[in-house]
């Protein structure tokens, strides 16, 4: 792409674009989707869903790079800050299904089946 | 090409260290490999201009979310001595359903692969975050204070040993 084609303030890309970070992202969050569907514990699905939202994160952080805008970056520290709030009260459910059934397995948590 | 470069390296540490994650025996160890793939983000941050975000992905995930983490697995474990073990089933299901999704974004993702790229110039810039948060972004932030004392009285409360 020749210089006179490119809109103000953007410059010729060398090196790994918006499509690369998205699909690095996609891979994290496909690893973490397979972990909350195949781990039995309640910590280990915690952990995986710990990764699927920094998955997301990352795909935010890119989309801000390229689209050179910082509202995205604030919303992605929203994104961090609602994360953090979602493991201490999931951290505190799993203490008390611990505490109920002397143990974490997600399997035997069946209060609720009929 | 020296992008290039770092981008293999980095995505090569974040995938085996998610899959380390996702796939290992030891309950402790994938809290550590977590450790691991919250810190590489991290640098992906500060590589993407985003460098307030770097030092909060440390100070939040690594200093509060793994130690928590690692709170919980002592609890719950009663520290056994024994190695804490964390077994998985359904393989076939779990795999199949994380790589349709996987296929699902990646022909997403392919349409644009071929469209050329640009860049806009950019810096990190610290300082415009903030004024967004006090300017523009004031009553997301504001909720968001109100959201984060919700979770911990939250917290709190379900966590707390019910006294007769």
């Amino acid at each position: 792409m020749s210089p006179a084609l490119l809109a103000a303030g953007t410059v010729p890309l060398h090196g790994p674009g918006l499509s690369a970070w998205m699909l690095l992202a996609a891979v994290l969050f496909c690893i973490g989707l397979y972990g909350v569907l195949s781990r039995r514990n309640l910590l280990g699905i915690l952990l995986s869903v710990e990764l699927m939202a920094n998955a997301v994160n990352i795909n935010l952080v890119s989309y801000a790079r390229f689209s050179g805008d910082l509202t995205t970056q604030a919303f992605t520290l929203f994104s961090v800050a609602l994360t953090v709030a979602e493991v201490v009260v999931g951290l505190a459910i799993v203490i008390l299904v611990y505490r109920r059934f002397k143990g974490v397995e997600a399997d035997n948590v069946d209060l609720l089946k009929g | 090409m020296t992008g290039w470069i770092a981008f293999g390296v980095l995505s090569a540490v974040l995938v085996t260290s998610a899959l380390a994650v996702v796939t290992g025996k030891d309950l402790v160890r994938s809290v550590l490999y977590l450790a691991i793939t919250l810190i590489t983000t991290a640098v992906v941050y500060a590589g993407l201009e985003a460098d307030f975000l770097a030092a909060v992905q440390v100070l939040l995930y690594t200093g509060g979310i793994i130690t928590l983490m690692l709170f919980a697995v002592m609890l719950t474990q009663r520290l056994s001595g024994a190695r804490i073990e964390h077994r998985s089933d359904g393989f076939a299901r779990a795999g199949g359903a994380a790589l349709g999704v996987l296929f699902l974004l990646g022909a997403g993702i392919f349409q644009r692969w071929s469209q050329p790229e640009t860049v806009i110039e950019m810096t990190a810039d610290s300082q415009a975050l903030g004024a967004l948060f006090l300017t523009d972004l004031m009553l997301p932030f504001e909720l968001l204070s109100i959201l984060l004392l919700a979770a911990m009285v939250g917290a709190i409360a379900l966590a707390r040993r019910k006294d007769p």
